[in-house]
């Protein structure tokens, strides 16, 4: 019973039996060696043929078909059961409710989301169960076999195509009009232009704005996010302050600021700070103030370990040494972070002495060698 | 039923006498399309995309996309006065106030995890059974081109929220645009409209993730499938299937009603499991502030290879002649990535040149019948999978109690020892697993029976095998290596381009000199009849 169709070139179906179609493929296939122009062999079993089809129960037993009936049934009922869930779910859990108390719209939430997402998610699942199932128990199983004709067209007909492309062309004289040829050309090219040019303005150009931060001689140092100026003697040993300047959010962009001026503020004793020689004073007594934009990609070193007196960064785990200038001690980071020359003012409040000496955070071409 | 068919006659006829579609219909009703579960993992793909569109489609009633600062007074207590952008409130009022916005949200992000890790396990199908052959070359390029959209497209969407994660995610963006030589910043300047974080990204990043790479998606989508259906799909070496024909179900009903079945069990898990399992729950992490960041960060899945990679890195900058070239950051996020997705495009040109295939191929390959190709595929995963394993190293140092550095250290051995191992292996299992294919022909199965010859030797029993069986462990090619040209031609003038050909003969040599014949029904019949089993 394994028919199977297939279409020949004019469109006609043609059914044959199984059996005729391997005697065919033997033909071509038998058990023969044959090495074709690039030293490959080919060798072949004759290809058997499809299997003998295999019936289902439901395609020779009629209850088993009525059962198989039943239970496509059955998922497409629950699917719609599942509807009704979502739209209960809908009605019954209203999250804007419960303002005010941060517990119970969490939990109502919850509630909707997973009555929703149940709803939901048994609506469709059954739906598609009941397809699948219906088309593996119910429909024909019988496997067709059609013919498959090489993706490349016929010798005349490519033939053909290059002729009326020949033709085209000569009716168009590109090879002759050389002056239209190269004028349109010359016309073309430049077009990129027109896309290109209007995209001048998505950003303005980066100058020095890089290498330059919100710090300036005189400014305080204020803790992030409250803002409140430190002073100096308010900083135990081992204590640590992230810093911002003071002022910075009436800056223009006080977002642009902060992502280049964070630093941190650390106190070392005085037998733990090893300074580099051309960077003495730049400490208060052992206060020391680093910027706190990784040197790899950006991110803030925000962890900073007492013991080991090691700044870390979340990201990639680049590793600073605080007693050592910064300097890079694991990870992928390439340069130490830029230190803040840092003195108090005559109320006694942490200030800066200038801006950072070095471009912060990521290295980029025109950042020069330092 | 009756009354069923004169509609359908009646509709039939409708729509034949304006479009003269009846011969179309016919063809395209009786269309045959082999099936195998593998070929399902395109399926999820192409569904997700349109769970993405129907549910992104949802979350853009509300969604903001806007980093204009607002003062919080919603639902969520914790966040009540915080600073934050509009795009961070909109996300936090579709999540807390748009009734059903959560699970849409939820879909969404599974969705979108779904959608690149079934193409990645459909691409990997589609490599080891040689499906990238003549004549779809052209659907391999356009899914590399969509799988390298789909990680775009994913960061884009990833990011608008603009929580404090994501926003780490755009900082680390700028970190690396900044690395190329000489555009960098420029590149940054005009992607942020300026200093990170300006106030243009997250609107340009909205039409980005919602117009222009999803309508990019959806023209290149329509070709790959149109291909798909043009060129008929490839089919597994089972009795009966021959570089000729395709042997399947019709397209009407059996597929229509099994692949629009599929897609809504892929929407429905998908809905099931939004529904219980939380993700990217943005009101725990808050607005995104530059000064701040939240410990264990973790980008979704698919951007942790370059996250491993970035972090497996060595510190190397080059600085020279006043400029600065940071190596660090430029070769784990830009040339390893660059380099793997452009090889990625040309295999199937490279394995056309070394064997210099020219035709046609639909009988799918068994990975064990072209070891060189299998081996080079799992050295490829191996190497991406421990680049993916690097991007949680802390996650192993805190859950084995190992310090960082050491296991840092390890990936940095392991991904340079690791991949050519793969390949060496997994070219010795393909290799083994042929050789055992061809002992199954010549001498059958074998049957654990131990038998005593009369002088007293031990031999265990065979038991033969069908021919179908034989046919199958047979009916592959076995390429041998190309033969090096002689230096000159017949009347002793050098041949052009010998260098190529030379380099040629040496890469093909690579690929196919360790190699098992299959037996030939010549020698199996010679052994039978020499009376062995
Ligand atoms: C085709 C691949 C797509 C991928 C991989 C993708 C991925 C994502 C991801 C990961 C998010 C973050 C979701 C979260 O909040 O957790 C997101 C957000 C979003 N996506 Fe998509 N998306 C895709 C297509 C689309 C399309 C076609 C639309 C609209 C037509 C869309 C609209 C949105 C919107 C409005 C958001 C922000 C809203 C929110 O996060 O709550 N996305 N997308
Ligand atoms: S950004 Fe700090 S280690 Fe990468």
């Amino acid at each position: 019973m394994s028919e199977h169709t297939h279409t020949d070139a004019a469109g006609v179906e043609h059914v044959e039996s199984a059996d005729a179609a391997a005697a065919v493929q033997e033909e071509h296939a038998g058990a023969i060696v044959a090495r074709d122009e690039h030293g490959e062999i080919e060798t072949h079993y004759a290809n058997p043929g499809l299997a003998p089809h295999i019936y289902r129960r439901s395609d020779i037993d009629k209850t088993a078909a009525q059962r198989r009936e039943r239970e496509v049934a059955t998922l497409f009922g629950l699917s719609t059961i599942g509807t009704l869930i979502f739209l209960v779910s809908y009605f019954v859990f209203k999250p804007a409710d419960k303002q005010g108390n941060s517990n119970q719209l969490l939990s109502t939430v919850h509630y909707s989301t997973l009555g929703l997402g149940l709803g939901m998610g048994l609506a469709l699942f059954c739906i598609g169960a009941g397809a699948i199932h219906w088309a593996k128990t119910l429909m024909p199983d019988d496997e067709i076999v059609q013919e498959r004709h090489p993706m490349h067209s016929s010798a005349e007909e490519r033939a053909g195509a290059v002729e009326a492309l020949k033709e085209g062309a000569a009716g168009a004289g590109l090879g002759r009009r050389k002056l239209i040829r190269n004028s349109l050309l010359g016309a073309m090219a430049p077009l990129g232009l027109l896309a290109l040019v209007p995209l001048r303005d998505l950003g303005p150009l980066p100058g020095a704005s890089l290498a330059y931060t919100a710090w300036r001689k005189g400014v305080r140092l204020v803790s992030d996010p409250s803002r409140n100026p430190i002073k100096a003697e308010e900083v135990p040993i081992g204590g640590v302050v992230h810093v911002m300047p003071e002022g910075i959010d009436k800056m223009p962009n006080p977002l642009d600021e902060e992502a280049k001026a964070a630093a941190i503020v650390i106190r070392l004793a005085p037998d733990e700070l090893h300074e580099r020689p051309d960077r003495r004073g730049w400490d208060y007594n052992g206060i020391v103030c680093y910027s706190k934009i990784c040197t790899h990609v950006g991110c803030p070193v925000g962890l900073y370990e007492q013991q080991t007196h090691h700044l870390l960064c979340p990201c990639h785990q680049s590793t600073f040494d605080v007693t050592h200038n910064c300097e890079v001690v694991f990870g992928p980071a390439g340069r130490p972070l830029p230190q803040l020359k840092i003195s108090v003012d005559s109320e006694g409040y942490l200030v800066a002495d200038q801006d950072f000496q070095e471009p912060v955070g990521p290295s980029y071409w025109f950042r020069g060698e330092n | 039923m009756a009354m069923l068919e004169k509609a359908a006659a009646q509709v039939g006829g409708t729509i034949d006498d304006r479009f003269g579609a009846a011969g179309w219909i016919k063809k395209t009703a009786r269309k045959v399309f082999p099936d195998h579960w593998s070929f399902m993992l395109g399926e999820i793909a192409l569904y997700s995309f349109i769970i993405l569109l129907l549910t992104g489609t949802f979350l853009t009633l509300w969604f903001q996309p806007s980093q204009s600062e607002v003062v919080y007074h919603g639902a969520y207590t914790p966040l009540q006065g915080l600073k934050m952008s509009q795009a961070y409130e909109s996300t936090l009022r579709i999540s807390f106030d748009v009734r059903g916005g959560l699970i849409m949200r939820q879909i969404h992000h599974w969705a979108a995890l779904i959608f690149v890790s079934a193409m990645v396990v459909h691409l990997c199908r589609i490599f080891f059974t040689g499906a990238f052959r003549k004549p779809r070359e052209t659907n391999w390029i356009i899914g590399t081109i969509l799988l390298t959209l789909a990680l775009i497209e994913g960061l884009a969407g990833y990011s608008l929220p603009d929580d404090l994660l994501s926003g780490t995610g755009l900082r680390i963006t700028e970190g690396v645009l900044l690395s190329l030589p000489l555009v960098g910043t420029y590149l940054s300047y005009f992607l942020f409209g300026g200093q990170f974080p300006g106030d243009d990204l997250i609107a340009r990043l909205y039409t980005a993730h919602v117009l222009l790479i999803p309508g990019i998606f959806l023209a290149l989508i329509t070709v790959h499938v149109m291909l798909v259906w043009y060129q008929k799909h490839t089919q597994y070496p089972l009795p009966g299937r021959t570089e000729k024909n395709a042997v399947g179900y019709p397209f009407f009903p059996v597929y229509t009603a099994k692949a629009g079945g599929f897609f809504f069990i892929t929407f429905g898990v998908t809905a099931l499991l939004s529904s219980v399992a939380t993700i990217n729950p943005i009101w725990l992490f808050g607005p995104y502030k530059p000064g701040e960041v939240s410990d264990g960060t973790q980008p979704d899945w698919y951007m942790g290879f370059l996250e491993g990679s970035l972090r497996m890195m060595p510190p190397w900058e080059i600085r020279a002649w006043g400029y600065t070239v940071p190596m660090n950051v430029l070769v784990p996020a830009l040339i390893v990535p660059g380099f793997m997705f452009t090889a990625l495009g040309l295999y199937p040109f490279i394995e056309r040149w070394v064997t210099g295939d020219d035709r046609e191929h639909h009988i799918l390959d068994r990975p064990r019948n072209v070891p060189t190709r299998t081996g080079l595929g799992v050295l490829a995963i191996s190497f991406w999978l421990i680049l993916l394993a690097g991007g949680a190293n802390d996650l192993f140092a805190i859950t084995f109690h190992l310090s960082i550095n050491s296991i840092t250290r390890a990936f940095q051995v392991l991904i340079i020892v690791i991949p050519p191992i793969s390949y060496v292996v997994t070219k010795r299992i393909c290799l083994g697993l042929q050789r055992r294919d061809r002992e199954k022909v010549l001498h059958g199965r074998e049957t654990g029976i131990i038998q005593r010859l009369p002088d007293g030797e031990m031999i265990e029993v065979h038991e033969p095998i069908s021919d179908t069986e034989k046919w199958m462990l047979t009916q592959h090619l076995s390429r041998r290596p190309l033969e090096l040209e002689p230096d000159t031609d017949d009347n002793g003038i050098p041949r052009r381009r010998l260098l190529l050909s030379k380099a040629r003969a040496r890469v093909s040599r690579f690929y196919f000199e360790d190699r098992v014949e299959p037996p030939t029904p010549a020698e199996v019949r010679e052994i039978e009849t020499s009376g062995h089993h």
